[in-house]
């Protein structure tokens, strides 16, 4: 048994090892100008991060200002508001979302979303919102955009499932003590309810960024696989995990693979360190009963 | 329905009578209830959007050859994805293997002997790795078994799923482990049983279900998995039942698929699609029922 844990505590480790191991000769040719250059040049071995991170940032942003009010949304409603009938055939189907695989929500993107898009709402966005420069140029709905949106659907059901578990946490007569004051429903949960549960929400908000950063198939399938920055959305991007996705089997030569493996570390290092800040986010909630709760 | 103030006035003579909630109030809490059934809807839609287009596409796609042949050359119409359904098959064992031991060996460790400052460290450790990006395992995968080895291989793809599984199953075996009562251990412990002995015959044995049931939601995640797929087990257009060859997968077969040019490679990549989820849905339906009917004797 205590082999069996080592086990676990091992594999974090070798992943560690492993990932600096690798990487060490594309860190000793570009130090930190690896993170800040634009180039992506295998052929001339040439390796900048920075289109690749502005990528992975600002998809995974995306997802989350399209995903954090509706998860909420779903959340408020299957604890506060539905009818107990509903209640648990809801979850289920929410949960169903975290089912489906990364490659099954990139085929139906790449098939059904990026049509969508590309007719309906790209005119419409470029229409209306064109002037921001946000919306603008060609179009052909494979985008960052569409990155965002299907990442977005993708990380839903995680922070809905959270914060569902964490507003279930709220004590009851934290809700009895509003209404009693008079309070509105809508009152009673903002004023009893979500103001309780604002470190725990924030904990699985920050959870759903964890994953959307890391998230490659459905992202590789839409993005475009460009590495350019560019200001547009309307624009095909490249993420950290695309990038990986689709050069890393045919990297010839040692350091245009190490560079690649320099990403993945990247990512790793970061990847793990927004899960641990959303952890003790959810720990702090649902484990340790905050001293605030009975203020 | 709006049941919004005063419970139950108590007292009959109404000094000050409660005023009626302003309107602006009233009017945003209707508000607000609205949109949060809007977002239920919006939800929803995508859900029911990806389910259906899944069925309609999946279904009229599958058939008989796609079950049992392999796939034809590029451009030529027919053929099936028989060997990328056992290679899952395979992979997804190796990856079990290997896997499934740690994973409730860990578990066990952490419910019965992790008191400490050492337990405390692997479920931390746990907890993080779950949280890896899955290409991340997969590049660790390629640098332990694929460089090692010198090509790409089926084993390489089990150990990348089985570094997956091994952190849920260690959590849920420790979570199923903590509700089996005190007592059963401390009767096993009177009776003179070795605290090994104990754990193995008498906690594991009553926690079993509770057990295979992480084991299941384990391996319906990694069931799915591609990104560490691509550069171990890389891929197969022909039948490989040896570990120590390139091999296909179903989510393998699908991304390849879906991102050819041709028509009838798209109809394959809606029928896996469809198989794959066929497969995942049912053992996560399969685990619902059991944990609801066993929610066994842990008070």
């Amino acid at each position: 048994m205590l082999l069996c844990g080592l086990a676990v505590l091992g594999t974090l480790v070798l992943i560690v090892y492993e990932l600096m191991l690798r990487s060490g000769p594309s860190w000793h040719a570009f130090g930190f100008k690896f993170f800040s250059g634009h180039d992506w040049d295998p052929v001339s071995e040439q390796f900048g991060a920075l289109p690749f991170i502005y990528g992975t940032l600002v998809s995974s942003i995306l997802a989350l200002i399209i995903a954090v009010p509706l998860s909420i949304g779903v959340a408020v409603f299957t604890t506060e508001m539905c009818p107990p009938m509903v209640r648990g055939p809801l979850s289920f189907f929410v949960e169903l979302l975290a089912a489906i695989p990364s490659v099954v929500y990139g085929l139906w993107a790449i098939f059904v979303l990026v049509p969508i898009l590309n007719n309906y709402v790209g005119p419409v966005l470029a229409r209306t919102l064109g002037w921001t420069g946000l919306f603008s140029g060609p179009f052909y709905g494979v985008s960052m955009l569409a990155a965002g949106i299907i990442l977005a659907i993708m990380i839903i059901p995680i922070i809905s499932s959270i914060t569902r578990e964490v507003l279930m946490v709220v004590p009851q007569h934290q809700r009895e003590a509003a209404l009693a004051l008079g309070a509105t429903r809508w009152e009673m949960i903002r004023v009893g309810v979500l103001r309780n549960a604002r470190a725990g929400i924030m904990g699985g908000i920050i959870l759903g960024l964890g994953r959307a950063l890391g998230e490659t198939m459905a992202v590789t399938m839409v993005i475009g696989n460009n590495p350019q920055i560019v200001k547009s959305l309307f624009a095909p991007g490249y993420t950290m995990a695309s990038v990986l996705a689709n050069e890393f089997s045919e990297a010839t030569g040692d350091i245009y693979r190490s560079a690649l493996i320099e990403i993945g570390l990247a990512l790793f290092v970061v990847t793990i360190v927004v899960n641990a800040l959303a952890r003790l986010l959810v720990w702090t909630v649902t484990r340790g009963q905050p001293s605030r709760a009975d203020a | 329905m709006p049941e919004t103030n005063k419970p139950e006035t108590g007292e009959p003579p109404a000094l000050h009578t409660v005023p009626p909630i302003a309107l602006r109030r009233r009017i945003t809490n209707h508000v607000m209830t609205g949109a949060a059934v809007l977002t239920v809807i919006l939800v929803l839609v995508p859900l029911f959007a990806i389910f259906a287009y899944l069925i309609y596409r999946g279904v009229g796609s599958l058939n008989w050859a796609f079950l049992t042949q392999t796939p034809r050359p590029v451009g030529e119409a027919g053929g099936g994805m028989a060997n990328a359904i056992v290679g899952s098959v395979l992979i997804l064992a190796l990856a079990s293997i290997i896997g499934v031991p740690l994973g409730v060996g860990a578990g066990i460790y952490v419910a019965e002997y992790g008191r400490n400052r050492f337990g405390d460290a692997i479920r931390f450790t746990a907890d993080v790795l779950n949280g890896v990006p899955s290409i991340v395992v997969g590049i660790v995968a390629f640098a332990i078994v694929v460089l090692d080895q010198g090509h790409f291989s089926a084993l390489a793809g089990g150990v990348a799923l089985a570094i997956m599984m091994i952190p849920t199953i260690t959590r849920t075996t420790e979570e199923m482990l903590l509700l089996v009562p005190q007592a059963l251990r401390e009767a096993a412990y009177g009776l003179g049983i070795p605290r090994w002995r104990a754990t193995l015959s008498i906690t594991l044995r009553t926690a079993t279900s509770g057990v295979i049931t992480g084991i299941m939601l384990a391996f319906a995640r990694v069931a799915g998995e591609t990104a560490p797929l691509l550069f171990t087990a890389l891929g197969n257009q022909f039948w490989n039942v040896r570990i120590n060859e390139p091999t296909a997968a179903l989510p393998l077969q699908i991304y390849t698929y879906a991102l050819s040019p041709y028509d009838d490679w798209h109809r394959q990549a809606w029928a896996g699609a469809f198989v794959l989820i066929v497969l995942i849905v049912s053992a996560v339906a399969a685990v619902r029922f059991a944990v609801r009917r066993g929610t066994f004797g842990a008070a």
